[in-house]
């Protein structure tokens, strides 16, 4: 009988390929935003909105991530924005190969700002690192108090937390307060958003931090050079 | 929801080593897996097993799953506590919310057990 010690982090192919990711993105100055959630939050949607604020001051791309079709990217596409799906045919998260081949596949891989939109899972995205810069997860007020104490790590590890269509807030039982003193417990620091896609309340002041964080990744690549 | 290829990325990496070690049957496969790691004990054990059967190398092999529990230092008191608590980020001793997980995220295998083939230099199995 023989032993072999491996000591082999079981995600490490994964983080080395992200690593690389990270730094492409980095030599080019783009800030990207691994956008997360579970299915049916509004990520699409407020991606829409976002869009909209933000063209004409910076340039952007999406990569799409869905375990079938592309009607997302085609929304997208609608836009006039740069966009490359990826179906990840059953596959519940994306990894970082698959983004650095779709980002292989975008027309200019020049850009401020690139969005990756997640397979809607609030598990398994959480735990594989895509080379993004931070992870934005959007959660909606009619999934009900219960989602950061139930996927704590997801919540635990965005830096920013979007609380979307809060235009239905009167018709669900959502307390806020809870929700607050739930994300006390899980993640203090991250900025949160009260966000409607759909009517475009509180966006105003989600284009305001992320133009800033884009303007800080460009100081930074200004500096390393 | 994807302990399926993390096991497959495990068997693979055994594989490589074992062609390298002259290893023709692995017996035994320890992993650790920490409680905030999203590898859930059952379903790894479900996948290893149903791989498993499927190839010579590893038809015999046993899984074994050390769970580590999650540890976190407090910024404000100090002192480093185990979280029981999966969804609470608290620190135990104190109540803040400063705190940092030292332990728990891990998931790697640790080392593999098997049976060399009988001759040196073989590459059979």
């Amino acid at each position: 009988m023989v032993q072999v010690r491996m000591e082999a982090n079981i995600l490490g192919a994964n983080e080395l390929l992200a690593r690389k990711n990270r730094a492409v993105f980095a030599g080019r100055g783009m800030l990207v935003v691994n956008l997360m959630s579970s299915p049916g939050s509004g990520k699409t949607t407020l991606l829409e909105k976002t869009i909209d604020h933000l063209q004409g001051q910076i340039t952007l791309g999406v990569i799409e991530g869905d375990l079938y079709t592309d009607q997302d990217a085609r929304r997208i596409e609608e836009k006039g924005v740069q966009v490359v799906q990826i179906n990840t045919e059953g596959a519940c998260h994306l990894d970082a190969g698959m983004i650095s081949k779709a980002y292989e596949n975008l027309s200019d891989r020049e850009m401020d700002l690139l969005f990756i939109e997640n397979v809607g899972n609030l598990v398994c995205p959480a735990e594989f690192d895509l080379g993004e810069d931070f992870k934005a997860v959007v959660m909606s007020v009619a999934e009900g108090n219960d989602k950061p104490l139930k996927y704590p790590l997801i919540f635990r590890e965005a830096k920013v937390i979007l609380l979307n269509k809060m235009d239905l807030l009167p018709y669900t039982d959502f307390s806020l307060e809870r929700f607050g003193h739930d994300l006390e417990q899980i993640n203090p620091t991250a900025p949160v958003f009260k966000v409607s896609g759909r009517t475009g309340e509180g966006m105003a002041e989600w284009i305001e931090w992320l133009l800033g964080e884009v303007k800080g990744k460009r100081a930074e690549n200004i500096k390393a050079f | 929801m994807h302990e399926f290829s993390l096991i497959e990325g495990v068997l693979n990496m055994v594989r490589d080593s074992a062609s390298q070690n002259n290893i023709g049957k692995v017996n035994r496969v320890k992993l650790v897996v920490g409680r905030l790691s999203m590898a859930l004990p059952d379903s790894l054990h479900f996948a290893f097993e149903a791989i498993c059967k499927d190839e010579d190398l590893f038809r015999e092999a046993i899984l074994e799953i050390e769970e580590k529990e999650i540890m976190c230092d407090c910024l404000a008191c100090q002192r480093s506590s185990e979280l029981k608590d999966i969804y609470s980020f608290i620190c135990p001793a104190c109540g803040s919310n400063r705190i940092e997980i030292t332990q728990g995220r891990e998931l790697y295998l640790d080392y593999y057990e098997g049976e060399e083939v009988n001759g040196a230099g073989s590459n059979g199995g």
